[in-house]
């Protein structure tokens, strides 16, 4: 993994919203990267900076109304240093994104197919050409019939059969990093996994790099290489997938195992995590997590953890607990006991 | 869709029909002198006022002068299609009058109707995509003045300014377009103008909400992670979806101003279709009234109808059966 291509090199990325009853912070501080062929999963609840990180990525916030810092490398170009040109020709050929709700994401006048060669024509391919990529990718994706589907309008598709297409649409330029936010979040159960399934085979075809946004531990579990889990606009913990699942660090992220429920674990038996999010127009003071902590002690609500390395063979945490709990809790919590995911 | 527009079709001429039936109730019910009276001279006796009752049909009860009244209005009578009757006061047939007005009411509805949807349109665009600048607050505040501003206060307020001032435009009154496109032109700039404006402040308020509605969708964010221009994203994806409510309101606008601009073409006396209706009216023309009104209600229902049948090929996902 850390032979390949460094793709996005996130630094301290900042995001704040000033609004008329103060500023919000949306996400704090927030660094990771993401190489060629990796799939990086972004965890957490509603309204922990998931999607806004995303959406800064691409540049689809609005400048007027968001302050962003920090860096993006692109291939190591800072992606916040662009102009609007610039960010134009980058969007939807070299960094595409799949978003979360499929019936609204697809323009309900437009034909499928018209829609995804439009992608095409944005960055200079020709008409025709850009026809024949909308149904060639409409094929890859696994929409039957593609040549004619491809002239069906949105509302004709099913909600797995629209974001195949949407999948299709962020393909046309083969772009280096695919964002999916919450991909499969609006779909059934039994369209989730075709989905996740048919976006780790396009990973793997087209050796893309692709960030997966969800609150669906168990598609985390199974895809990615390595994962963040955020609260409230910060990283909480950051390592490889295995030692996250395997060996937790943070007592939110045993919060969440706590509270998924597996085929051994019934619903009664599920152990939610008391309290509801911090208010991110004011952030509790030190770690933002430390109001709903069952093992908060002196530090955590007077400092900020930094997001480090407690031992040489553990990942980073933002936690001020010391490393002998966290190893010991940590392990008592192993990914074991979620069945099927490994 | 074709059996869908035929069962539309008969839909709209029963409406007609019922609309036809109360006018007609409404008009020869309603206590007025006796036409017959017009008819008959300065020295009326009673046989002669028998006579014209009896050529008028209107010794005949009233379901049986309903019933002549419906069956010309849909056949046609002695004076063409559609049969609009006799007039009681001009010696002339409904018709006729009405074809000789329709061409004035029409011109100066689709000038105008040009005018307030591109003027409306384009403003409401800018002022959408420059929300809260200060060319958002001017085409807003110009908006207001167009709705809250009367008609004639504006009509004669032009008049003053642009023709007898500025001597820039024709004056009031009509000039066929066969007595020269310049002069046809300059005398109906201004009842194009005032008529406009009223609607072209509706119309950019609207297009305005619309598409501020339309570019918060998930979609426009597609469109904008596809790469597009801004332009093309608010051209193409954000203003397609805000015209769909515009042509409903559009194709019920230019219906309703058939029965007549009444105020615009009194202020510029053009003489249309409403100067007939309001003369009629004073005269107590019954016919003639009822010619206008007819007219009217058969613009809004066949509008009404294309507009139902055109929004199958706005809105793909509407599809009729």
């Amino acid at each position: 993994m850390s032979q390949s291509e460094l793709l996005l090199d996130v630094k301290g990325l900042t995001v704040r919203f000033p609004t008329t009853d103060g500023v919000v912070q949306a996400v704090s501080d927030v660094s990771f990267t993401l190489r060629r062929g990796e799939t990086l999963g972004i965890v957490g609840e509603s309204g922990s900076g998931k999607s806004v990180s995303n959406l800064a990525i691409m540049g689809l916030l609005n400048r007027a109304r968001a302050q962003v810092s920090g860096e993006i490398l692109f291939q190591g170009r800072d992606l916040l240093g662009l102009d609007r040109g610039e960010l134009q020709r980058i969007r939807g050929k070299d960094i595409a994104m799949v978003f979360q709700d499929p019936f609204a994401c697809l323009h309900p006048l437009y034909r499928v197919g018209n829609q995804i060669a439009e992608a095409g024509r944005a960055h200079g391919m020709p008409k025709q050409a850009a026809n024949a990529r909308a149904v060639e990718l409409l094929d890859r994706v696994g929409i039957p019939n593609a040549k004619e589907r491809a002239r069906d309008y949105p509302h004709q598709y099913s909600g797995g059969m629209r974001q195949r297409a949407m999948i299709a649409m962020a393909l046309v330029h083969n772009p280096a990093i695919l964002i999916c936010d919450e991909p499969t979040t609006a779909l059934d159960v039994t369209v989730q996994a075709q989905i996740i399934e048919l976006i780790e085979d396009v990973k793997r075809e087209f050796d893309i790099g692709v960030i997966l946004v969800t609150h669906d531990l168990g598609v985390v579990a199974e895809v990615a290489n390595s994962v963040v889990v955020m609260y409230a606009g910060q990283i909480m913990e950051y390592g490889p997938a295995r030692q996250i699942f395997d060996q937790p660090q943070h007592p939110y992220a045993w919060g969440l195992l706590d509270s998924m429920p597996t085929i051994e674990r019934r619903l009664s038996a599920l152990v939610p995590i008391e309290g509801s999010p911090p208010s991110l127009l004011a952030p509790p003071p030190g770690c933002p997590f430390h109001p709903r902590c069952t093992y908060r002690f002196a530090p955590c609500p007077v400092d900020r953890p930094p997001l480090v390395a407690p031992a040489p063979e553990a990942h980073l945490d933002a936690c001020h607990l010391p490393w002998e709990d966290k190893a010991r809790l940590g392990s008592a919590r192993s990914v074991a006991r979620l069945g099927d995911a490994a | 869709m074709l059996l869908y527009t035929a069962r539309r079709l008969v839909w709209t001429l029963v409406v007609i029909f019922c609309v036809l039936g109360i006018t007609f109730l409404i008009f020869y019910k309603l206590p007025n002198g006796d036409p017959a009276l017009r008819f008959a001279g300065k020295q009326p006796t009673a046989s002669l006022l028998t006579e014209i009752h009896h050529r008028l049909g209107l010794d005949r009860p009233w379901y049986i002068q309903f019933g002549r009244y419906a069956k010309n209005f849909f056949l046609g009578d002695a004076y063409g299609w559609p049969g609009l009757g006799y007039s009681f006061s001009g010696n002339v047939a409904v018709l006729g009058q009405v074809v000789q007005r329709a061409p004035r009411t029409l011109m100066l509805i689709a000038g105008a109707a040009v005018m307030w949807l591109f003027s409306g349109v384009a403003i409401g665009v800018v002022s959408a995509v420059r929300r809260r600048s200060a060319v958002d607050r001017l085409t807003m505040g110009f908006a207001l003045f167009g709705i809250s501003t009367p008609v004639f206060w504006l009509g004669l307020m032009m008049l003053f300014i642009f023709w007898r001032r500025l001597g820039w435009t024709g004056g009031s009154g009509y000039v066929p377009i066969a007595q020269g496109f310049t002069a046809w032109f300059s005398h109906l700039i201004l009842p194009w103008s005032a008529l406009a404006l009223l609607y072209a402040a509706f119309y950019a308020r609207m297009t305005r909400n619309n598409l501020l509605e339309t570019l918060g969708e998930d979609y426009i964010r597609t469109a904008r992670a596809k790469g597009l221009s801004e332009r093309r994203v608010i051209l193409k994806h954000g203003l397609r979806s805000s015209l769909t409510p515009i042509v409903t309101m559009f194709g019920m606008d230019v219906a309703l101003l058939v029965g007549g601009a009444i105020i615009t073409e009194s202020v510029f006396n053009l003489q249309g279709l409403g100067w007939l209706a309001i003369n009629s009216a004073q005269a107590q023309d019954l016919p003639t009234l009822l010619g206008v009104v007819m007219l009217t209600a058969a613009a809004v229902a066949i509008m009404n109808l294309v507009v139902d049948i055109l929004y199958a090929f706005i809105d793909p996902r509407v599809r009729y059966t």
